[in-house]
Parts: C-alpha cells; sequence; structure tokens
C-alpha cells in the first residue's frame, strides 16, 4: 500500500470554480481508477488559485489479477454464429473452453503495476475534466483540438510513494517539482510525496487547504474588525472567494472617508464587496461603519501598509463616484426623471417606458378600485372571476391587511389607496434614468425607493418603488404591502401582456424578456397574498392599455386590423402560457402533476386561488382510503361507459373552454356548474323508470341525489373538502352496484337506464376534478 | 521603510518604458489608430491580426474614448477620453504571466510590498463577437490590467490563441506616482500635469457626449456608417469596412450616452454593430484564404 499525490498546476483558477473542481476531480479519479479494478478510499482534494491536488491514500501497488469470461454460442449453434465469436474475440475454436454445451471465451488478465495504471488514467481524467468554461493556449492551440483547461496548464505533479508515475500531456512532463508562492518563493521546489506535501508548501508561503485558508480569513478578519472596536458583518460568499483569490491570505482593516457614509448602506456594500471583495463593518450602535477588511494574498515587508493605502484610495474612488451619482440624482425630483422615460423605448415594438409606466399606473389603480387589492381587512367583493361562484367563505387571514404597530399609522382608505398605488406606479421607474443605477443595474428599485423617501413621498409608495420589482424568481421575498402588490403585480401583468402582444413570447430555452419569471412573480403575489383575480379580466383590462395608446380614429384599417391580430394572439396563448407556469409551479412546490391535470380539465377556472384551494383538496382527499375507492368505482364506471357507450358523451367540459385550445385557463365561467348529462333531477328520473330498480341500484340513486346537491353547493361556497367528502358518500354504494347488478342487462332499458346512472355518478365526480386523468 | 529615492515614472517616461520592455520582447511597437475607439482591442492590429494562423507580436498605446464614462473631469479618475497599453503576442507564449510582471517591475512596482492578482474575468466583446479567458489584474485592489486569451475573434476560433494585455495606463500612473487624482499626474518629468493636458478636453466632451451632441444626426450617422460598411463588403475591402464596424461602434456609444436608447433597443444596435464587424473578420479570413 503506499500513498499517490497529484498536484496540477496551472494559471490562476476562478476561485468560484474551484469547490467543483475538487470534486470532480475526486469522482473521476475514483471511476479511473475502478475501471482497473483498485478501490479508492480516503481521498482528499485540495484547491488554490494555482493548483488543483489530489491525495489517494493507500492505494495498493499493483491490481489483481482478473479472470474475463465472455458467453459465446452453444455447441450446436450454426457454424456461423461460432465463426461470428472467433471474429470478436480474436481466438481460434481450441482456445474457446466448452462448459455444458456452452462455449466461453477466457482472457486471463494478469494485474497491472498501479503507477501504469495511473500513468493512463491521469492524463484521460486530464482530457475530460468537466470545467465550466476552458480554453486553449500556446503553440498547440493552431488546432482547435488541443488540450483544454480552465486556465494554461502549467506542471504536473504525480507521486506514487516517492516515485514519479511518469507521463506527458500538451507537452508537460509529470514530475516532483512544483513552485512556491508567485511573489513570496516563485522557485522550484521538489515534493518528496503526499507525506510532505502540505508541509513543504506552507514552507513556501502556500497554505494548501482550501479550508484552513477559509478560517484563517473568517478569524482574522473578525480579528481585525474587533481591535477597530468594530463588528465584521459576516459574509461566508466572500470568506470562500478571498480563500480561491489567495495562497497566503492576509486580512487587513482600512477606513475611507466617513462622509461617505452618506451614501446608502446598501451601495456601500455592494460596491465594497462585488467590485472589491472586502467585508464591511458594523459600529456598535449596528450602523455601517466607515472601515473594510481587504484580503492580501502576500505578507508585506512593510506589515500591509501601502496595500491597505492602496485599497483605500481604489475603494474612495468607487465611493466617490457613488457619491456623485447619489448627490446629482438627489436634486432631481422623481417626476422629472420619470418625463425622460418617454425617450427610451421598452421595446421598438412595444413603444416606450413612459407609455409602459402610464399603462401600469391604470391598471394599478383599476386593481384597486375593483377591489381586488384593498386595503384593510376582507378581501375584494368584485366578482373578479366574472360569474364565478358566490362567495360565502372569507379566507382566514388576508396578509394584505396591514398590522400596524400600537401607535402605527391606520389602514388606507380606498381611494386613497388607489391614489397611492397610481402615484407609486408613475415614479416606479423613474430610478432607471438616474446615475446611481446607470452605474449599479442591480439596485432598480432600491434607489427609487432611496429618492422617494428623500423627496417626502409617502411611506407605502416609497416601499412600493423600492420592491416592486419582487418577487425576483423563486425564493425571493413576496410583497404584501397593498400598495407594492398594486404596483409589482400590475407591472409583471403589463409586461406579459406586452410581449405576448407583440408576438415575442418565450420559446424553448429563450426567454430573452424573463417572461417565465414575471408569469411567476404575477403567481406568487395571487397566491401569497390571496387576490381574487379573475386572469381573463385582468388581461383584458391590461390589453386595454395598448389599445387606449395605440388605437385612434384616424388610424387606417390595416393598422387596427394588426392591433386587433396583436389582441387576438396574446388571448389565444397567454393564458395557456400562465396554466403551464402554474403547473411547473405546482410541481415544483410538490404536487403530483396528474391532479393538477385533473382540475385543470374542468377549464371555466381563472381565478388562480381558487383553482389552488381545488387542487390542494384534491391532494389531500385523494390519497385517503375514501378517496383511493372512489377512484377505483370511477374508474369502473368511466370504462364500462367507455366500453358499452363509445357514444355517450366525454368528460364534461367548462362552457368556456374554447376550442381546439389546450388545458389553459380558459375564458371565465362558472367552475362548478360543470354541464350535467342530464336535465332531470334524481327524483323525476326514477318515477320515469320502466322497471324496478334493484336495491342496489335503488342505493346509489338516493346517494346520488344526496350527494349531488352537497358537493354543487360545497364547491359554490369553495369548500372543496366539504365537496369531496360528499362524494366520498358515494363510494359504498357505487362498490355495492357493481357487486349486485349487472350494467350489461339483456333488457335495453335496463342496460341504458343503468348507464345513464353511471354517467351521473361520472358527472357527479366531475364537479370536483377530471378523476379520468388521476393515475392509479 | 523609505521609498527608493528614485524618481516615480511619469506619464510619458511609463509608456516609454512598456515600449521599451516589450521591443525587447520582441514586439513590433505600433502607433494609435487614428479613429476614435472604446478599447485597444478594436485596433485592426489586434482584431484583424489576431485571426489567421500567422504569429503577431506587436505594443501600442491606444486613445479610447468611452462617452458614458466622462465625469465634466470632476471625478478624480473617470474620465470619457484615456489611454490603454496593449500588447498582443500571437501564439501566446507559455511564460506570458511572467512576461507581464516583468512589465509591471520594470515600471517600478515592487511585489513583495503590493498585493498583485489574478481575478477571474471572462472577457467578452459582444460588438466584435470576440471573448476569450483570463483575469482582470489586480494591484492592491485597484484593476490594473486586463488579461486575456483570445479564443474568439469576429466569431471565428483562434488558431492560435493569441494572449492581449491591455494596461489601463493612467491607472498604472496614478499609483506609481502616488496620486490620488488622475489630474494630477505628472505627464512628463518637467511639471506638465495630466490636468494642464486634458482638463479642457474632459469638460467639453462630457457636456457634448451627454448634452449637446444632435442625436437625430448620430441616429443618421448610425446609418450611414453600417450602409457604408456593407458597400466595402461588397466590394470585398475588409478593412474599410472593419473602419465604418468601428465608426458606427463610437456613435451607438454616443447615443448611449446621450440616453436615447433603451436596454431593449440596446441588444439590436449591439448586434448590428457585431454583424458589420464579423462580416469585416469573415472578410479578412476570406481575402487571406484562411478557412474558419
Amino acid at each position: 500500500m503506499t500513498d499517490f499525490l497529484l498536484e496540477l498546476r496551472s494559471e490562476e483558477i476562478p476561485a468560484r470554480m474551484q469547490a467543483k473542481a475538487r470534486d470532480d476531480l475526486a469522482k473521476l479519479f475514483t471511476a479511473e481508477l475502478a475501471k482497473a479494478g483498485i478501490a479508492t478510499s480516503a481521498l482528499v482534494t485540495y484547491a488554490t488559485p494555482r493548483r488543483l491536488t489530489l491525495i489517494a491514500r493507500d492505494l495498493p501497488l499493483e491490481t489483481a489479477a482478473v479472470s474475463e469470461e465472455v458467453k459465446g454460442p452453444k455447441t450446436s449453434a450454426p457454424p456461423q454464429a461460432l465463426e461470428g465469436f472467433l471474429r470478436k474475440t480474436g481466438l481460434t475454436r481450441e482456445q474457446l473452453v466448452d462448459r455444458g454445451g456452452t462455449l466461453f471465451a477466457v482472457t486471463e488478465k494478469p494485474g497491472r503495476a498501479t503507477a501504469a495504471v495511473l500513468a493512463e488514467a491521469i492524463p484521460a481524467i486530464i482530457r475530460a475534466f468537466p470545467w465550466p468554461k476552458s480554453m486553449r493556449w500556446g503553440d498547440a492551440s493552431a488546432s482547435t483540438e488541443s488540450l483544454r483547461w480552465v486556465r494554461p496548464l502549467q506542471g504536473i505533479v504525480a507521486l506514487l510513494g516517492e516515485e514519479i508515475v511518469p507521463f506527458e500531456i500538451a507537452g508537460i512532463e509529470s514530475g516532483a517539482a512544483t513552485l512556491g508562492h508567485r511573489f513570496h518563493h516563485p522557485y522550484q521546489i521538489t515534493i518528496g510525496g503526499a507525506h510532505d506535501y502540505v508541509e513543504k508548501l506552507r514552507a513556501c508561503h502556500v497554505i494548501v487547504d482550501q479550508d484552513e485558508r477559509a478560517t484563517l480569513i473568517r478569524d482574522h478578519a473578525r480579528e481585525a474588525a474587533l481591535q477597530a472596536g468594530l463588528e465584521l458583518i459576516d459574509d461566508e460568499g466572500l470568506v470562500a472567494e478571498n480563500a480561491g483569490l489567495t495562497e497566503w491570505p492576509i486580512p487587513l482593516l482600512g477606513q475611507f472617508d466617513p462622509a461617505f457614509l452618506d451614501v446608502p448602506p446598501e451601495v456601500i456594500q455592494l460596491t465594497a464587496r462585488v467590485n472589491q471583495k472586502y467585508f464591511v463593518c458594523r459600529s456598535a450602535d449596528g450602523t455601517l461603519a466607515n472601515a473594510f477588511v481587504c484580503t492580501a494574498n502576500i505578507a508585506a515587508h512593510d506589515g500591509g501598509a501601502k496595500i491597505v493605502e492602496g485599497n483605500r484610495k481604489v475603494l474612495a474612488a468607487r465611493l466617490s463616484d457613488a457619491k456623485f451619482f447619489y448627490d446629482t440624482d438627489l436634486k432631481v425630483p422623481l417626476e422629472e426623471q420619470a418625463e425622460k422615460l418617454e425617450k427610451i423605448v421598452f421595446h421598438e415594438k412595444l413603444g416606450t417606458l413612459a407609455d409602459k409606466v402610464d399603462r401600469v399606473a391604470k391598471l394599478a389603480r383599476w386593481l384597486v378600485e375593483e377591489g381586488i387589492i384593498l386595503p384593510g381587512t376582507g378581501r375584494g367583493t368584485s366578482e373578479a372571476g366574472g360569474g364565478g361562484a358566490p362567495r360565502s367563505a372569507a379566507p382566514a387571514e388576508n396578509p394584505l391587511h396591514p398590522q400596524p404597530m400600537a401607535d402605527g399609522p391606520p389602514p388606507l382608505a380606498g381611494e386613497e389607496l388607489a391614489d397611492l398605488a397610481e402615484r407609486a406606479a408613475r415614479l416606479a421607474k423613474a430610478d432607471l434614468v438616474t446615475g446611481m443605477v446607470g452605474e449599479f443595474p442591480e439596485l432598480q428599485g432600491l434607489m427609487g425607493g432611496y429618492y422617494a423617501a428623500a423627496q417626502g413621498e409617502h411611506p407605502a409608495v416609497a416601499a412600493a418603488i423600492r420592491d416592486h420589482y419582487k418577487p425576483v424568481g423563486q425564493g425571493d421575498d413576496v410583497p404584501t404591502d397593498p400598495v407594492t402588490v398594486a404596483v409589482s403585480l400590475a407591472d409583471k401583468l403589463d409586461t406579459l401582456v406586452a410581449f405576448f402582444y407583440g408576438g415575442m413570447p418565450p420559446t424553448g430555452s429563450k426567454d430573452p424578456f424573463a417572461l417565465r419569471r414575471a408569469a411567476l412573480g404575477v403567481l406568487e403575489l395571487l397566491t401569497r397574498n390571496k387576490l381574487r383575480l379573475g386572469l381573463w379580466q385582468a388581461i383584458y383590462r391590461s390589453m386595454t392599455g395598448f389599445t387606449d395608446q395605440r388605437c385612434s380614429s384616424e388610424m387606417p384599417d390595416a393598422a387596427i386590423e394588426e392591433h386587433q391580430a396583436s389582441i387576438k394572439r396574446a388571448f389565444d396563448t397567454l393564458p395557456d402560457f400562465f396554466a403551464d407556469r402554474l403547473k411547473v409551479q405546482q410541481r415544483e412546490a410538490g404536487v403530483r402533476h396528474d391532479l393538477i391535470d385533473a382540475v385543470f380539465a374542468l377549464g371555466g377556472e381563472d381565478d388562480l386561488v381558487r383553482l389552488l384551494a381545488r387542487v390542494h383538496a384534491l391532494q389531500a382527499f385523494v390519497i385517503t382510503e375514501d378517496g383511493k375507492n372512489l377512484l377505483a368505482g370511477y374508474k369502473r364506471a368511466a370504462n364500462i361507459l367507455k366500453k358499452e357507450a363509445p357514444s355517450a358523451p366525454s368528460p364534461p367540459k367548462g362552457e368556456g373552454r374554447g376550442e381546439g385550445r389546450g388545458e389553459g385557463l380558459p375564458s371565465s365561467a362558472a367552475p362548478g356548474t360543470a354541464p350535467h348529462p342530464d336535465p332531470l333531477p334524481g327524483g323525476e328520473r326514477e318515477k320515469m323508470l320502466s322497471y324496478t330498480p334493484e336495491p342496489a341500484e335503488a342505493a346509489l340513486m338516493t346517494a346520488l341525489d344526496s350527494a349531488e346537491p352537497r358537493a354543487t353547493a360545497a364547491i359554490a361556497a369553495e369548500d372543496f373538502a366539504a365537496a369531496m367528502a360528499a362524494l366520498a358518500s358515494l363510494r359504498a354504494p357505487i362498490d355495492a352496484f357493481f357487486d349486485s347488478v349487472i350494467v350489461n342487462d339483456a333488457d335495453p332499458a335496463k342496460r341504458s337506464a343503468r348507464l345513464a346512472l353511471l354517467e351521473r355518478v361520472r358527472a357527479a365526480v366531475h364537479n370536483v376534478a377530471d378523476f379520468s386523468k388521476i393515475e392509479g | 521603510m523609505t521609498q527608493p529615492l528614485k524618481k516615480p515614472l511619469s506619464f510619458q517616461r511609463m509608456i516609454l518604458t512598456l515600449h521599451d520592455y516589450w521591443s525587447e520582447h520582441g514586439c513590433l511597437i505600433l502607433q494609435p489608430y487614428d479613429m476614435e475607439m472604446g478599447a485597444g482591442t478594436f485596433h485592426t492590429a489586434t482584431t484583424l491580426r489576431a485571426l489567421g494562423p500567422k504569429p503577431w507580436n506587436a505594443a501600442f498605446v491606444q486613445p479610447c474614448r468611452r462617452p458614458t464614462d466622462g465625469r465634466y473631469g470632476e471625478n478624480p479618475n473617470r474620465l470619457q477620453h484615456y489611454y490603454q497599453y496593449q500588447v498582443i503576442l500571437k501564439p501566446s507564449p507559455a511564460n506570458l504571466q511572467e512576461l507581464y510582471l516583468g512589465s509591471l517591475a520594470a515600471i517600478g512596482i515592487d511585489m513583495l510590498k503590493h498585493d498583485i492578482r489574478f481575478v477571474e474575468d471572462d472577457w467578452e466583446s459582444p460588438t466584435l463577437g470576440a471573448w476569450g479567458l483570463g483575469w482582470e489584474v489586480w494591484c492592491d485592489g485597484m484593476e490594473v490590467t486586463q488579461f486575456t486569451y483570445f479564443q474568439q475573434m469576429g466569431g471565428f476560433d483562434m488558431k492560435p490563441v493569441a494572449g492581449e494585455l491591455t494596461y489601463g495606463l493612467e491607472r498604472l500612473a496614478m499609483y506609481i506616482q502616488d496620486k490620488d487624482s488622475v489630474y494630477d499626474l505628472a505627464f512628463n518629468d518637467a511639471g506638465v500635469t495630466y490636468g494642464e493636458v486634458f482638463l479642457e478636453n474632459e469638460q467639453e466632451m462630457s457636456k457634448w457626449n451627454f448634452e449637446v451632441a444632435d442625436t437625430d444626426s448620430l441616429f443618421e450617422q448610425f446609418r450611414k456608417h453600417v450602409a457604408e460598411c456593407e458597400n466595402s463588403l461588397s466590394h470585398k475591402l475588409p478593412i474599410p469596412a472593419y473602419e465604418q464596424a468601428i465608426k458606427a461602434s463610437h456613435v451607438f456609444n454616443l447615443l448611449q450616452a446621450r440616453g436615447v436608447i433603451s436596454v431593449a433597443e440596446r441588444q439590436a444596435y449591439m448586434g448590428r454593430v457585431r454583424d458589420l464587424a464579423k462580416g469585416a473578420c469573415a472578410a479578412w479570413m476570406d481575402k487571406h484564404g484562411w478557412a474558419a
């Protein structure tokens, strides 16, 4: 047994790639050695900016001899089969072994020296290495087939025990020599083996172990802050990044001019972290301090004084740029900035940003005026779905209800909320033309919030400007303040409607306008805040904004036609897009896709909150005994109907379901009133029977008579759990019916009556969800 | 610790030192390209010469114009007109990092007192259809050089790869001379400052770039350069076509400074310039009979 050391030395490896590179190196090494029959355990990997290292402990000196067998044809097989096998194996008939009438090719593979295995494995690993980005370099790059590495590969140490494992790749020969720290020890050092690698390098100012460097940076940075009477603002990302940028890390504290603290702390922290990779500190009172901690890669002769001074200057330059922008921006009211949006094209087909702002402002006001977003308790009273079911049950909580502190402001009145929402929307994009956002685009919104507060806007307006881009992607905070929700929702809806109107939906992996993210944002805003918004109505309303801006009486017919075609296109495609995003969102949240399909298949629902309530109730129901049995009974009924009455109506669809459309969110239609195959009430129907029903048949009818209205009422009250409980009462009668009643009776009257009964069962179940979509 | 008594290099002496250094290391010392451009990379000695199999080693100063970086002469280190020192070495030598560090030593940077770092920065020029991997080189946290191994230019794979070093001359000089403002730099050793040479230029050009330049005229110019580039390409003249692409690129930068191009439109304009530059590169490859 012996240890193997591999060091791949290159020009500086990006910090962010080092951790994965260590994992990949271990994985590839394990796989390559496994191929040769060598099991590896106890692998250690290290990464510094200039080296990627692996130490494998306790490798055998040679691999075990193995005997490989390949099964061939039977001795009785035709001669062609034998010939083929001999060709494949390269053996003669005499060399094959006959075991019970079957021929085998047996190859004895002697053990190999591990060094020889490694000499082949390492170049293979290097060639196959999955760097996220790799490059060619040097003379060899005259061919595009030349070796690729993350940055030019400079040297390889490969030692098994104390012996060099000899190989060559891309002109680099493996050896025992490496280099120390780039500046402290830029000379060759000879490594003895895995046992002295780490310490020899340490002696040459290289700490090989990234975790040791990280600990050192974390501790010394905190210590440096502490000595200045400050508290370091922890940032593990920065610790790891600085560990990936240094071989000999020395954290150093410096201070900047306190005058820069006028600039918002987010700006200072952002520029220090992103641009300079500095930590920042907090004073005893919790506010940002005028200090930074940078991490040098050398132990400077002067203790780092020059380095700190240099870094201070760089930060000062960056902060003075930021302060210049901030002070300049503060002099211009946001209204005035917003006027410049007239000159900025939102998209060449879709007008200017000022146009967009105007649409968003009107839509935000409408969302409040329609009662979709309310200032206080309760929720919207309008029929958002356009004729949806009555709403008797109030939701348990309304996150939009502000929770003022004891002395906080009272909830806004409706009219005031509408004014604030419109005001916030009109100012929300103004910071895009400010100097600060021009310089730091990631500060959009945040800066607008600061500028709004500075010019004395209502706090809710400033907050809405600040947060209206949220949620940005999954996991981001979802706004709950009503003014913010109004602006955020209106902005995203407008963007979606705009690009679908313009015929630019995402295709495949291409989503240049981040429309999927916008749609997800809408969904999260609606569900988080339990907003009762009929999507169709909202899309329609949003579209009106376009019509108002684009159409006039002098418009040529062709332009009007094009506008109308664009509107139709948006209506034809956007609801399906929302439906798809909702499915993705729910699937990612762990909801079974077949249950989502089962509810979507009903159609007729564009109130997402209600739709999701149904999905979630169904999810809870199908895993219960009742649910499983009802599903089984349903499937049996559906199968018989399919077999016996192929002409029977297919599963019901919502009236509003557009023809030829997928399972989108169709136009508004009452979701609780799926068409019934038989218009007659149950009691009437029984009287019309030409025969006396069997007991189980009669029992099922009675059960349906009772369950149907209960389910319908529960659905109308949006109590989907109760609706499903009502259906569950059908389970026993259905089972009994199938046990004792023959559907396919010789009497055509009985047969048709019983098929109608099963149709009733299916229809009743479809009130809740299309169970035919449910798996299992 | 006392500073060496040797006086730090003036701005012009630093340039001459770099010229000497790279001349000794086999580079042609070229002069700036006589057109407005955003970076030394736009010089034909970089873009066009980087293409194809022929070895090419050159160094030159290139004035750069970045209208949006103007600060009316009020920011100590932001300028709309500044100088880059550009070195291009094809194929990239195996010891390029050492050569580069040697040049820093030559202009007086003590690397045991100053923290030199190679920080990942993947360079990409959408307008040139070019990209490469490399670093921004930091000296005590200040980016002083862009260090790139070109992988593609004008959409073509580099065969072989060229190494490109782009030094920010003003920044380096501020460093070496220990000045807080670019305008205080000693331009020469006889007391002339950088501010005396360029402050007025920054003030006037900033005003023009941001406030005065006639945008209708600029839009018109953009269209004309595009047309002229296409005209040149139709006559199989890659160099004139490339010049028109550079001109269009600069006009686009001016339009950006005037704030009349939206984020969405920006992509379209850049795509336009990229197509022109790529067309010129393709014509250049074609003319020399080099396969893509």
